[in-house]
């Protein structure tokens, strides 16, 4: 299954507002996505409950996988947009 | 539900944010109770009324997202609606409707639940768990068919009432739409009396019958008297909220340096507890309180020297040449500090808080007054510094000789503990200035917490009791020509501050919003009329008879 794995750059981490964003990003994606830190339990990413418990600090490494046949884009953009911080005030359009 | 209050009822509460204010009433609901367990005959039914339940409760947080004017509430409150919508906490609630339980407890449930993983994901991450706290409460009264929790956004100003205030009801409040404040509970100290004074909002407390007046009444508050009239139609109300904009403007205009109709001089000083609230336009004289707490919250480690030296410095330079008091860290078992790893205390309030830290952990103290010292050596404003709950002058002179070997020039003690006020001129013996808090000394005077809505009246800044302390330090004051000043929520009643000012006090430091109404109430008395105003403060027998003495002349 492709996997991508990355450093969470968000200053307060997968915290409320970087959070909102990347789980609306993984919704828009229509496509199930999971995520993890380390070797975890991968939960949906497209729950913020389950996001935000994962505890994820900045810094904190973590990996996404999906299956299909986008799945290789999906997770790169998805990986693109943990590597900004997104609790700046203006963030591009995920 | 209380029944509907007749039509031309005035109430009378106990007015403690000034000014008036007319418009229509709504009444923040309490979180709904949770009623007896329903067995389930149609689960599909059922599972839908919680889903839509938490679509309410997601649609409405979702609004309220779109009107916030805070970025920082904006976020909470967006993430909180996504959580309300989050695909995973709707299985778990459908979940527990195919076990068997009605859609409420479905909610209740499985919000639990959730709550439970993100306070074990810790930090930052258990701070969310609140935010289930308060989905769940909108969910559950939206599958109820209950009005909705919380301030309630009728799309167009009104004015609150509530049972009472906490500050997590009151975070989102925007002062643009709600006109005034009128609480069931509450006194003169509670939450409800500083916010409305924060954000300078008319405000009664402790108006019985308040919260029986229907949504979408029309009343008028008058935050002096304590008047809660419903007899008025749109139009009357529309005539007096006009006339309030007028006289707010004219107040606002206002400025200069505080002083009595006949021009002695009081100085008038801003609480604040970052440089964030030093808002443009308001013409204070400085900072008569800076709670430098704000460093301090949520933090598992000290700040740094550098951390604490910038926003020490950035309040400073705020106010070039004038006086900025900073009150050391005021943290004990009422204000946990995490990093300061202080045991848990069987009464917090006479425990080690405050000044008495430093029994325990003095390098916290001394660091902080190293930040202090390099921040004012680079400023143009004259540094104050005050150690809180300051009790003995031996703890006076201690706090002065670490002070004062760092160069600060500028050293004093709050009075908060009634053995303080008691002493004041030996406190003077060793301290530049005193600066009382009313509402500890208040607490500690009258054996009173400030938390107990019971309470209350016992804590009214008008007990003669208080004045009289107050007049001990001001009276020490005068006589070595030192400082004394009120920083504590009595300075912020335009009334009120006639009579400290005739007590004796010298400057009188209050919020930004409170200002403007305190410089126009002494800038209409002379110093004489002051004293006058204390004396028959003072010889009261009771709050409400000093109060109606000295409006009598007003």
């Amino acid at each position: 299954m492709p996997e991508r794995t990355v450093a969470v750059a968000s200053r307060s981490g997968l915290h409320a507002r970087p959070a909102k964003i990347f789980v609306e990003a993984v919704a828009r994606q229509g496509m199930a996505v999971r995520i993890r830190v380390g070797d975890g339990k991968p939960v949906p990413a497209n729950s913020i409950l389950a996001v935000l418990s994962l505890g994820a600090g900045h810094g904190t490494e973590v990996t996404l996988d999906a299956e299909g046949p986008d799945a290789d884009a999906v997770l790169a953009s998805l990986a693109e947009l943990l590597a900004q911080d997104l609790d700046a005030e203006t963030v591009p359009d995920a | 539900m209380p029944e509907p209050v007749p039509t031309t009822e005035t109430l009378r509460g106990l007015g403690i944010s000034p000014g008036r204010a007319a418009g229509r009433v709504y009444r923040m609901a309490g979180p709904p109770l949770l009623p007896n367990p329903v067995p389930v005959t149609d689960p599909v039914a059922e599972s839908a009324r919680a889903v839509r339940g938490l679509a309410e409760a997601a649609a409405e947080l979702a609004q309220r997202a779109a009107k916030a004017a805070d970025p920082a509430a904006r976020d909470i409150l967006e993430a909180q609606a996504a959580i309300a919508a989050d695909p995973m906490l709707r299985e778990s609630v459908d979940e527990q409707v195919r076990a068997g339980m009605d859609a409420a407890h479905a909610i209740d449930t499985a919000c639990a639940h959730h709550r439970q993983m993100l306070l074990s994901a810790g930090g930052y991450f258990a701070e969310r768990a609140s935010d289930l706290d308060d989905i769940r409460n909108r969910a559950v009264a939206a599958a109820l068919g209950l009005p909705m929790p919380g301030v309630p956004s009728p799309g167009h100003p009104f004015i609150l009432t509530a049972e009472d205030l906490a500050p997590a009801d009151t975070v989102n409040l925007d002062p643009g739409v709600v006109l005034a404040l009128v609480t069931e509970k509450g006194g003169p100290t509670s939450h409800t009396a500083i916010l409305a004074r924060a954000l300078g909002l008319p405000a009664v407390v402790a108006c019985h019958g308040a919260t029986g007046i229907a949504d979408g009444t029309w009343v008028y508050v008058d935050g002096d008297t304590g008047e809660v009239g419903t007899g008025i139609g749109e139009e009357a109300a529309g005539e007096i909220q006009r006339r309030a904009l007028a006289e707010r403007d004219r107040l606002g205009t206002a400025s200069g340096p505080g002083r009595t109709a006949d021009g002695h001089p009081v100085k008038l000083l801003l609480n604040i507890g970052s440089v964030a609230d030093l808002q443009a336009g308001v013409a204070a004289e400085g900072v008569g309180l800076f709670r430098t707490e704000f460093l301090f919250l949520d933090r598992r480690t000290a700040p740094t020297h550098e951390e604490q030296t910038s926003a020490y410095a950035a309040v400073l330079h705020a106010f070039p040449g004038a006086q900025v008091v900073l009150r050391t860290l005021d943290a004990g078992t009422d204000k946990p500090l995490p990093f300061l790893g202080l045991a848990d205390e069987i009464n917090p309030a006479l425990g080690v808080r405050g000044l008495r830290v430093s029994r325990r952990q003095p390098d916290v103290l001394d660091a902080q007054l190293d930040a202090i010292a390099e921040a004012a050596a680079g400023s143009d404003a004259s540094p104050w510094v005050m150690a809180p709950m300051v009790t003995t002058p031996g703890e006076a002179a201690d706090f002065a000789r670490r002070a004062r070997s760092r160069g600060l020039a500028n050293v004093g003690a709050m009075v908060e503990v009634p053995a303080a006020a008691l002493h004041a001129r030996r406190l003077l013996d060793e301290v530049d200035f005193l600066s009382i808090g009313t509402n500890d000394l208040s607490q500690y005077t009258f054996a009173a917490d400030r938390q107990h809505g019971d309470l209350a009246d016992l804590l009214d800044s008008w007990q003669p009791a208080l004045l009289y302390l107050i007049a001990q330090c001001a009276e020490a004051g005068r006589a070595v020509g030192k400082p004394v000043g009120v920083c504590g929520e009595a300075a912020a009643d335009p009334l009120l501050a006639t009579v400290l000012v005739g007590l004796g006090v010298t400057s009188l430091s209050m919020s930004a919003r409170s200002v403007p109404a305190v410089r126009d109430a002494l800038a209409r008395h002379s110093l004489a009329q002051c004293r006058h105003n204390a004396e028959l403060a003072l010889a009261a027998r009771d709050p409400d008879e000093a109060r109606r003495a000295v409006r009598e002349g007003w």
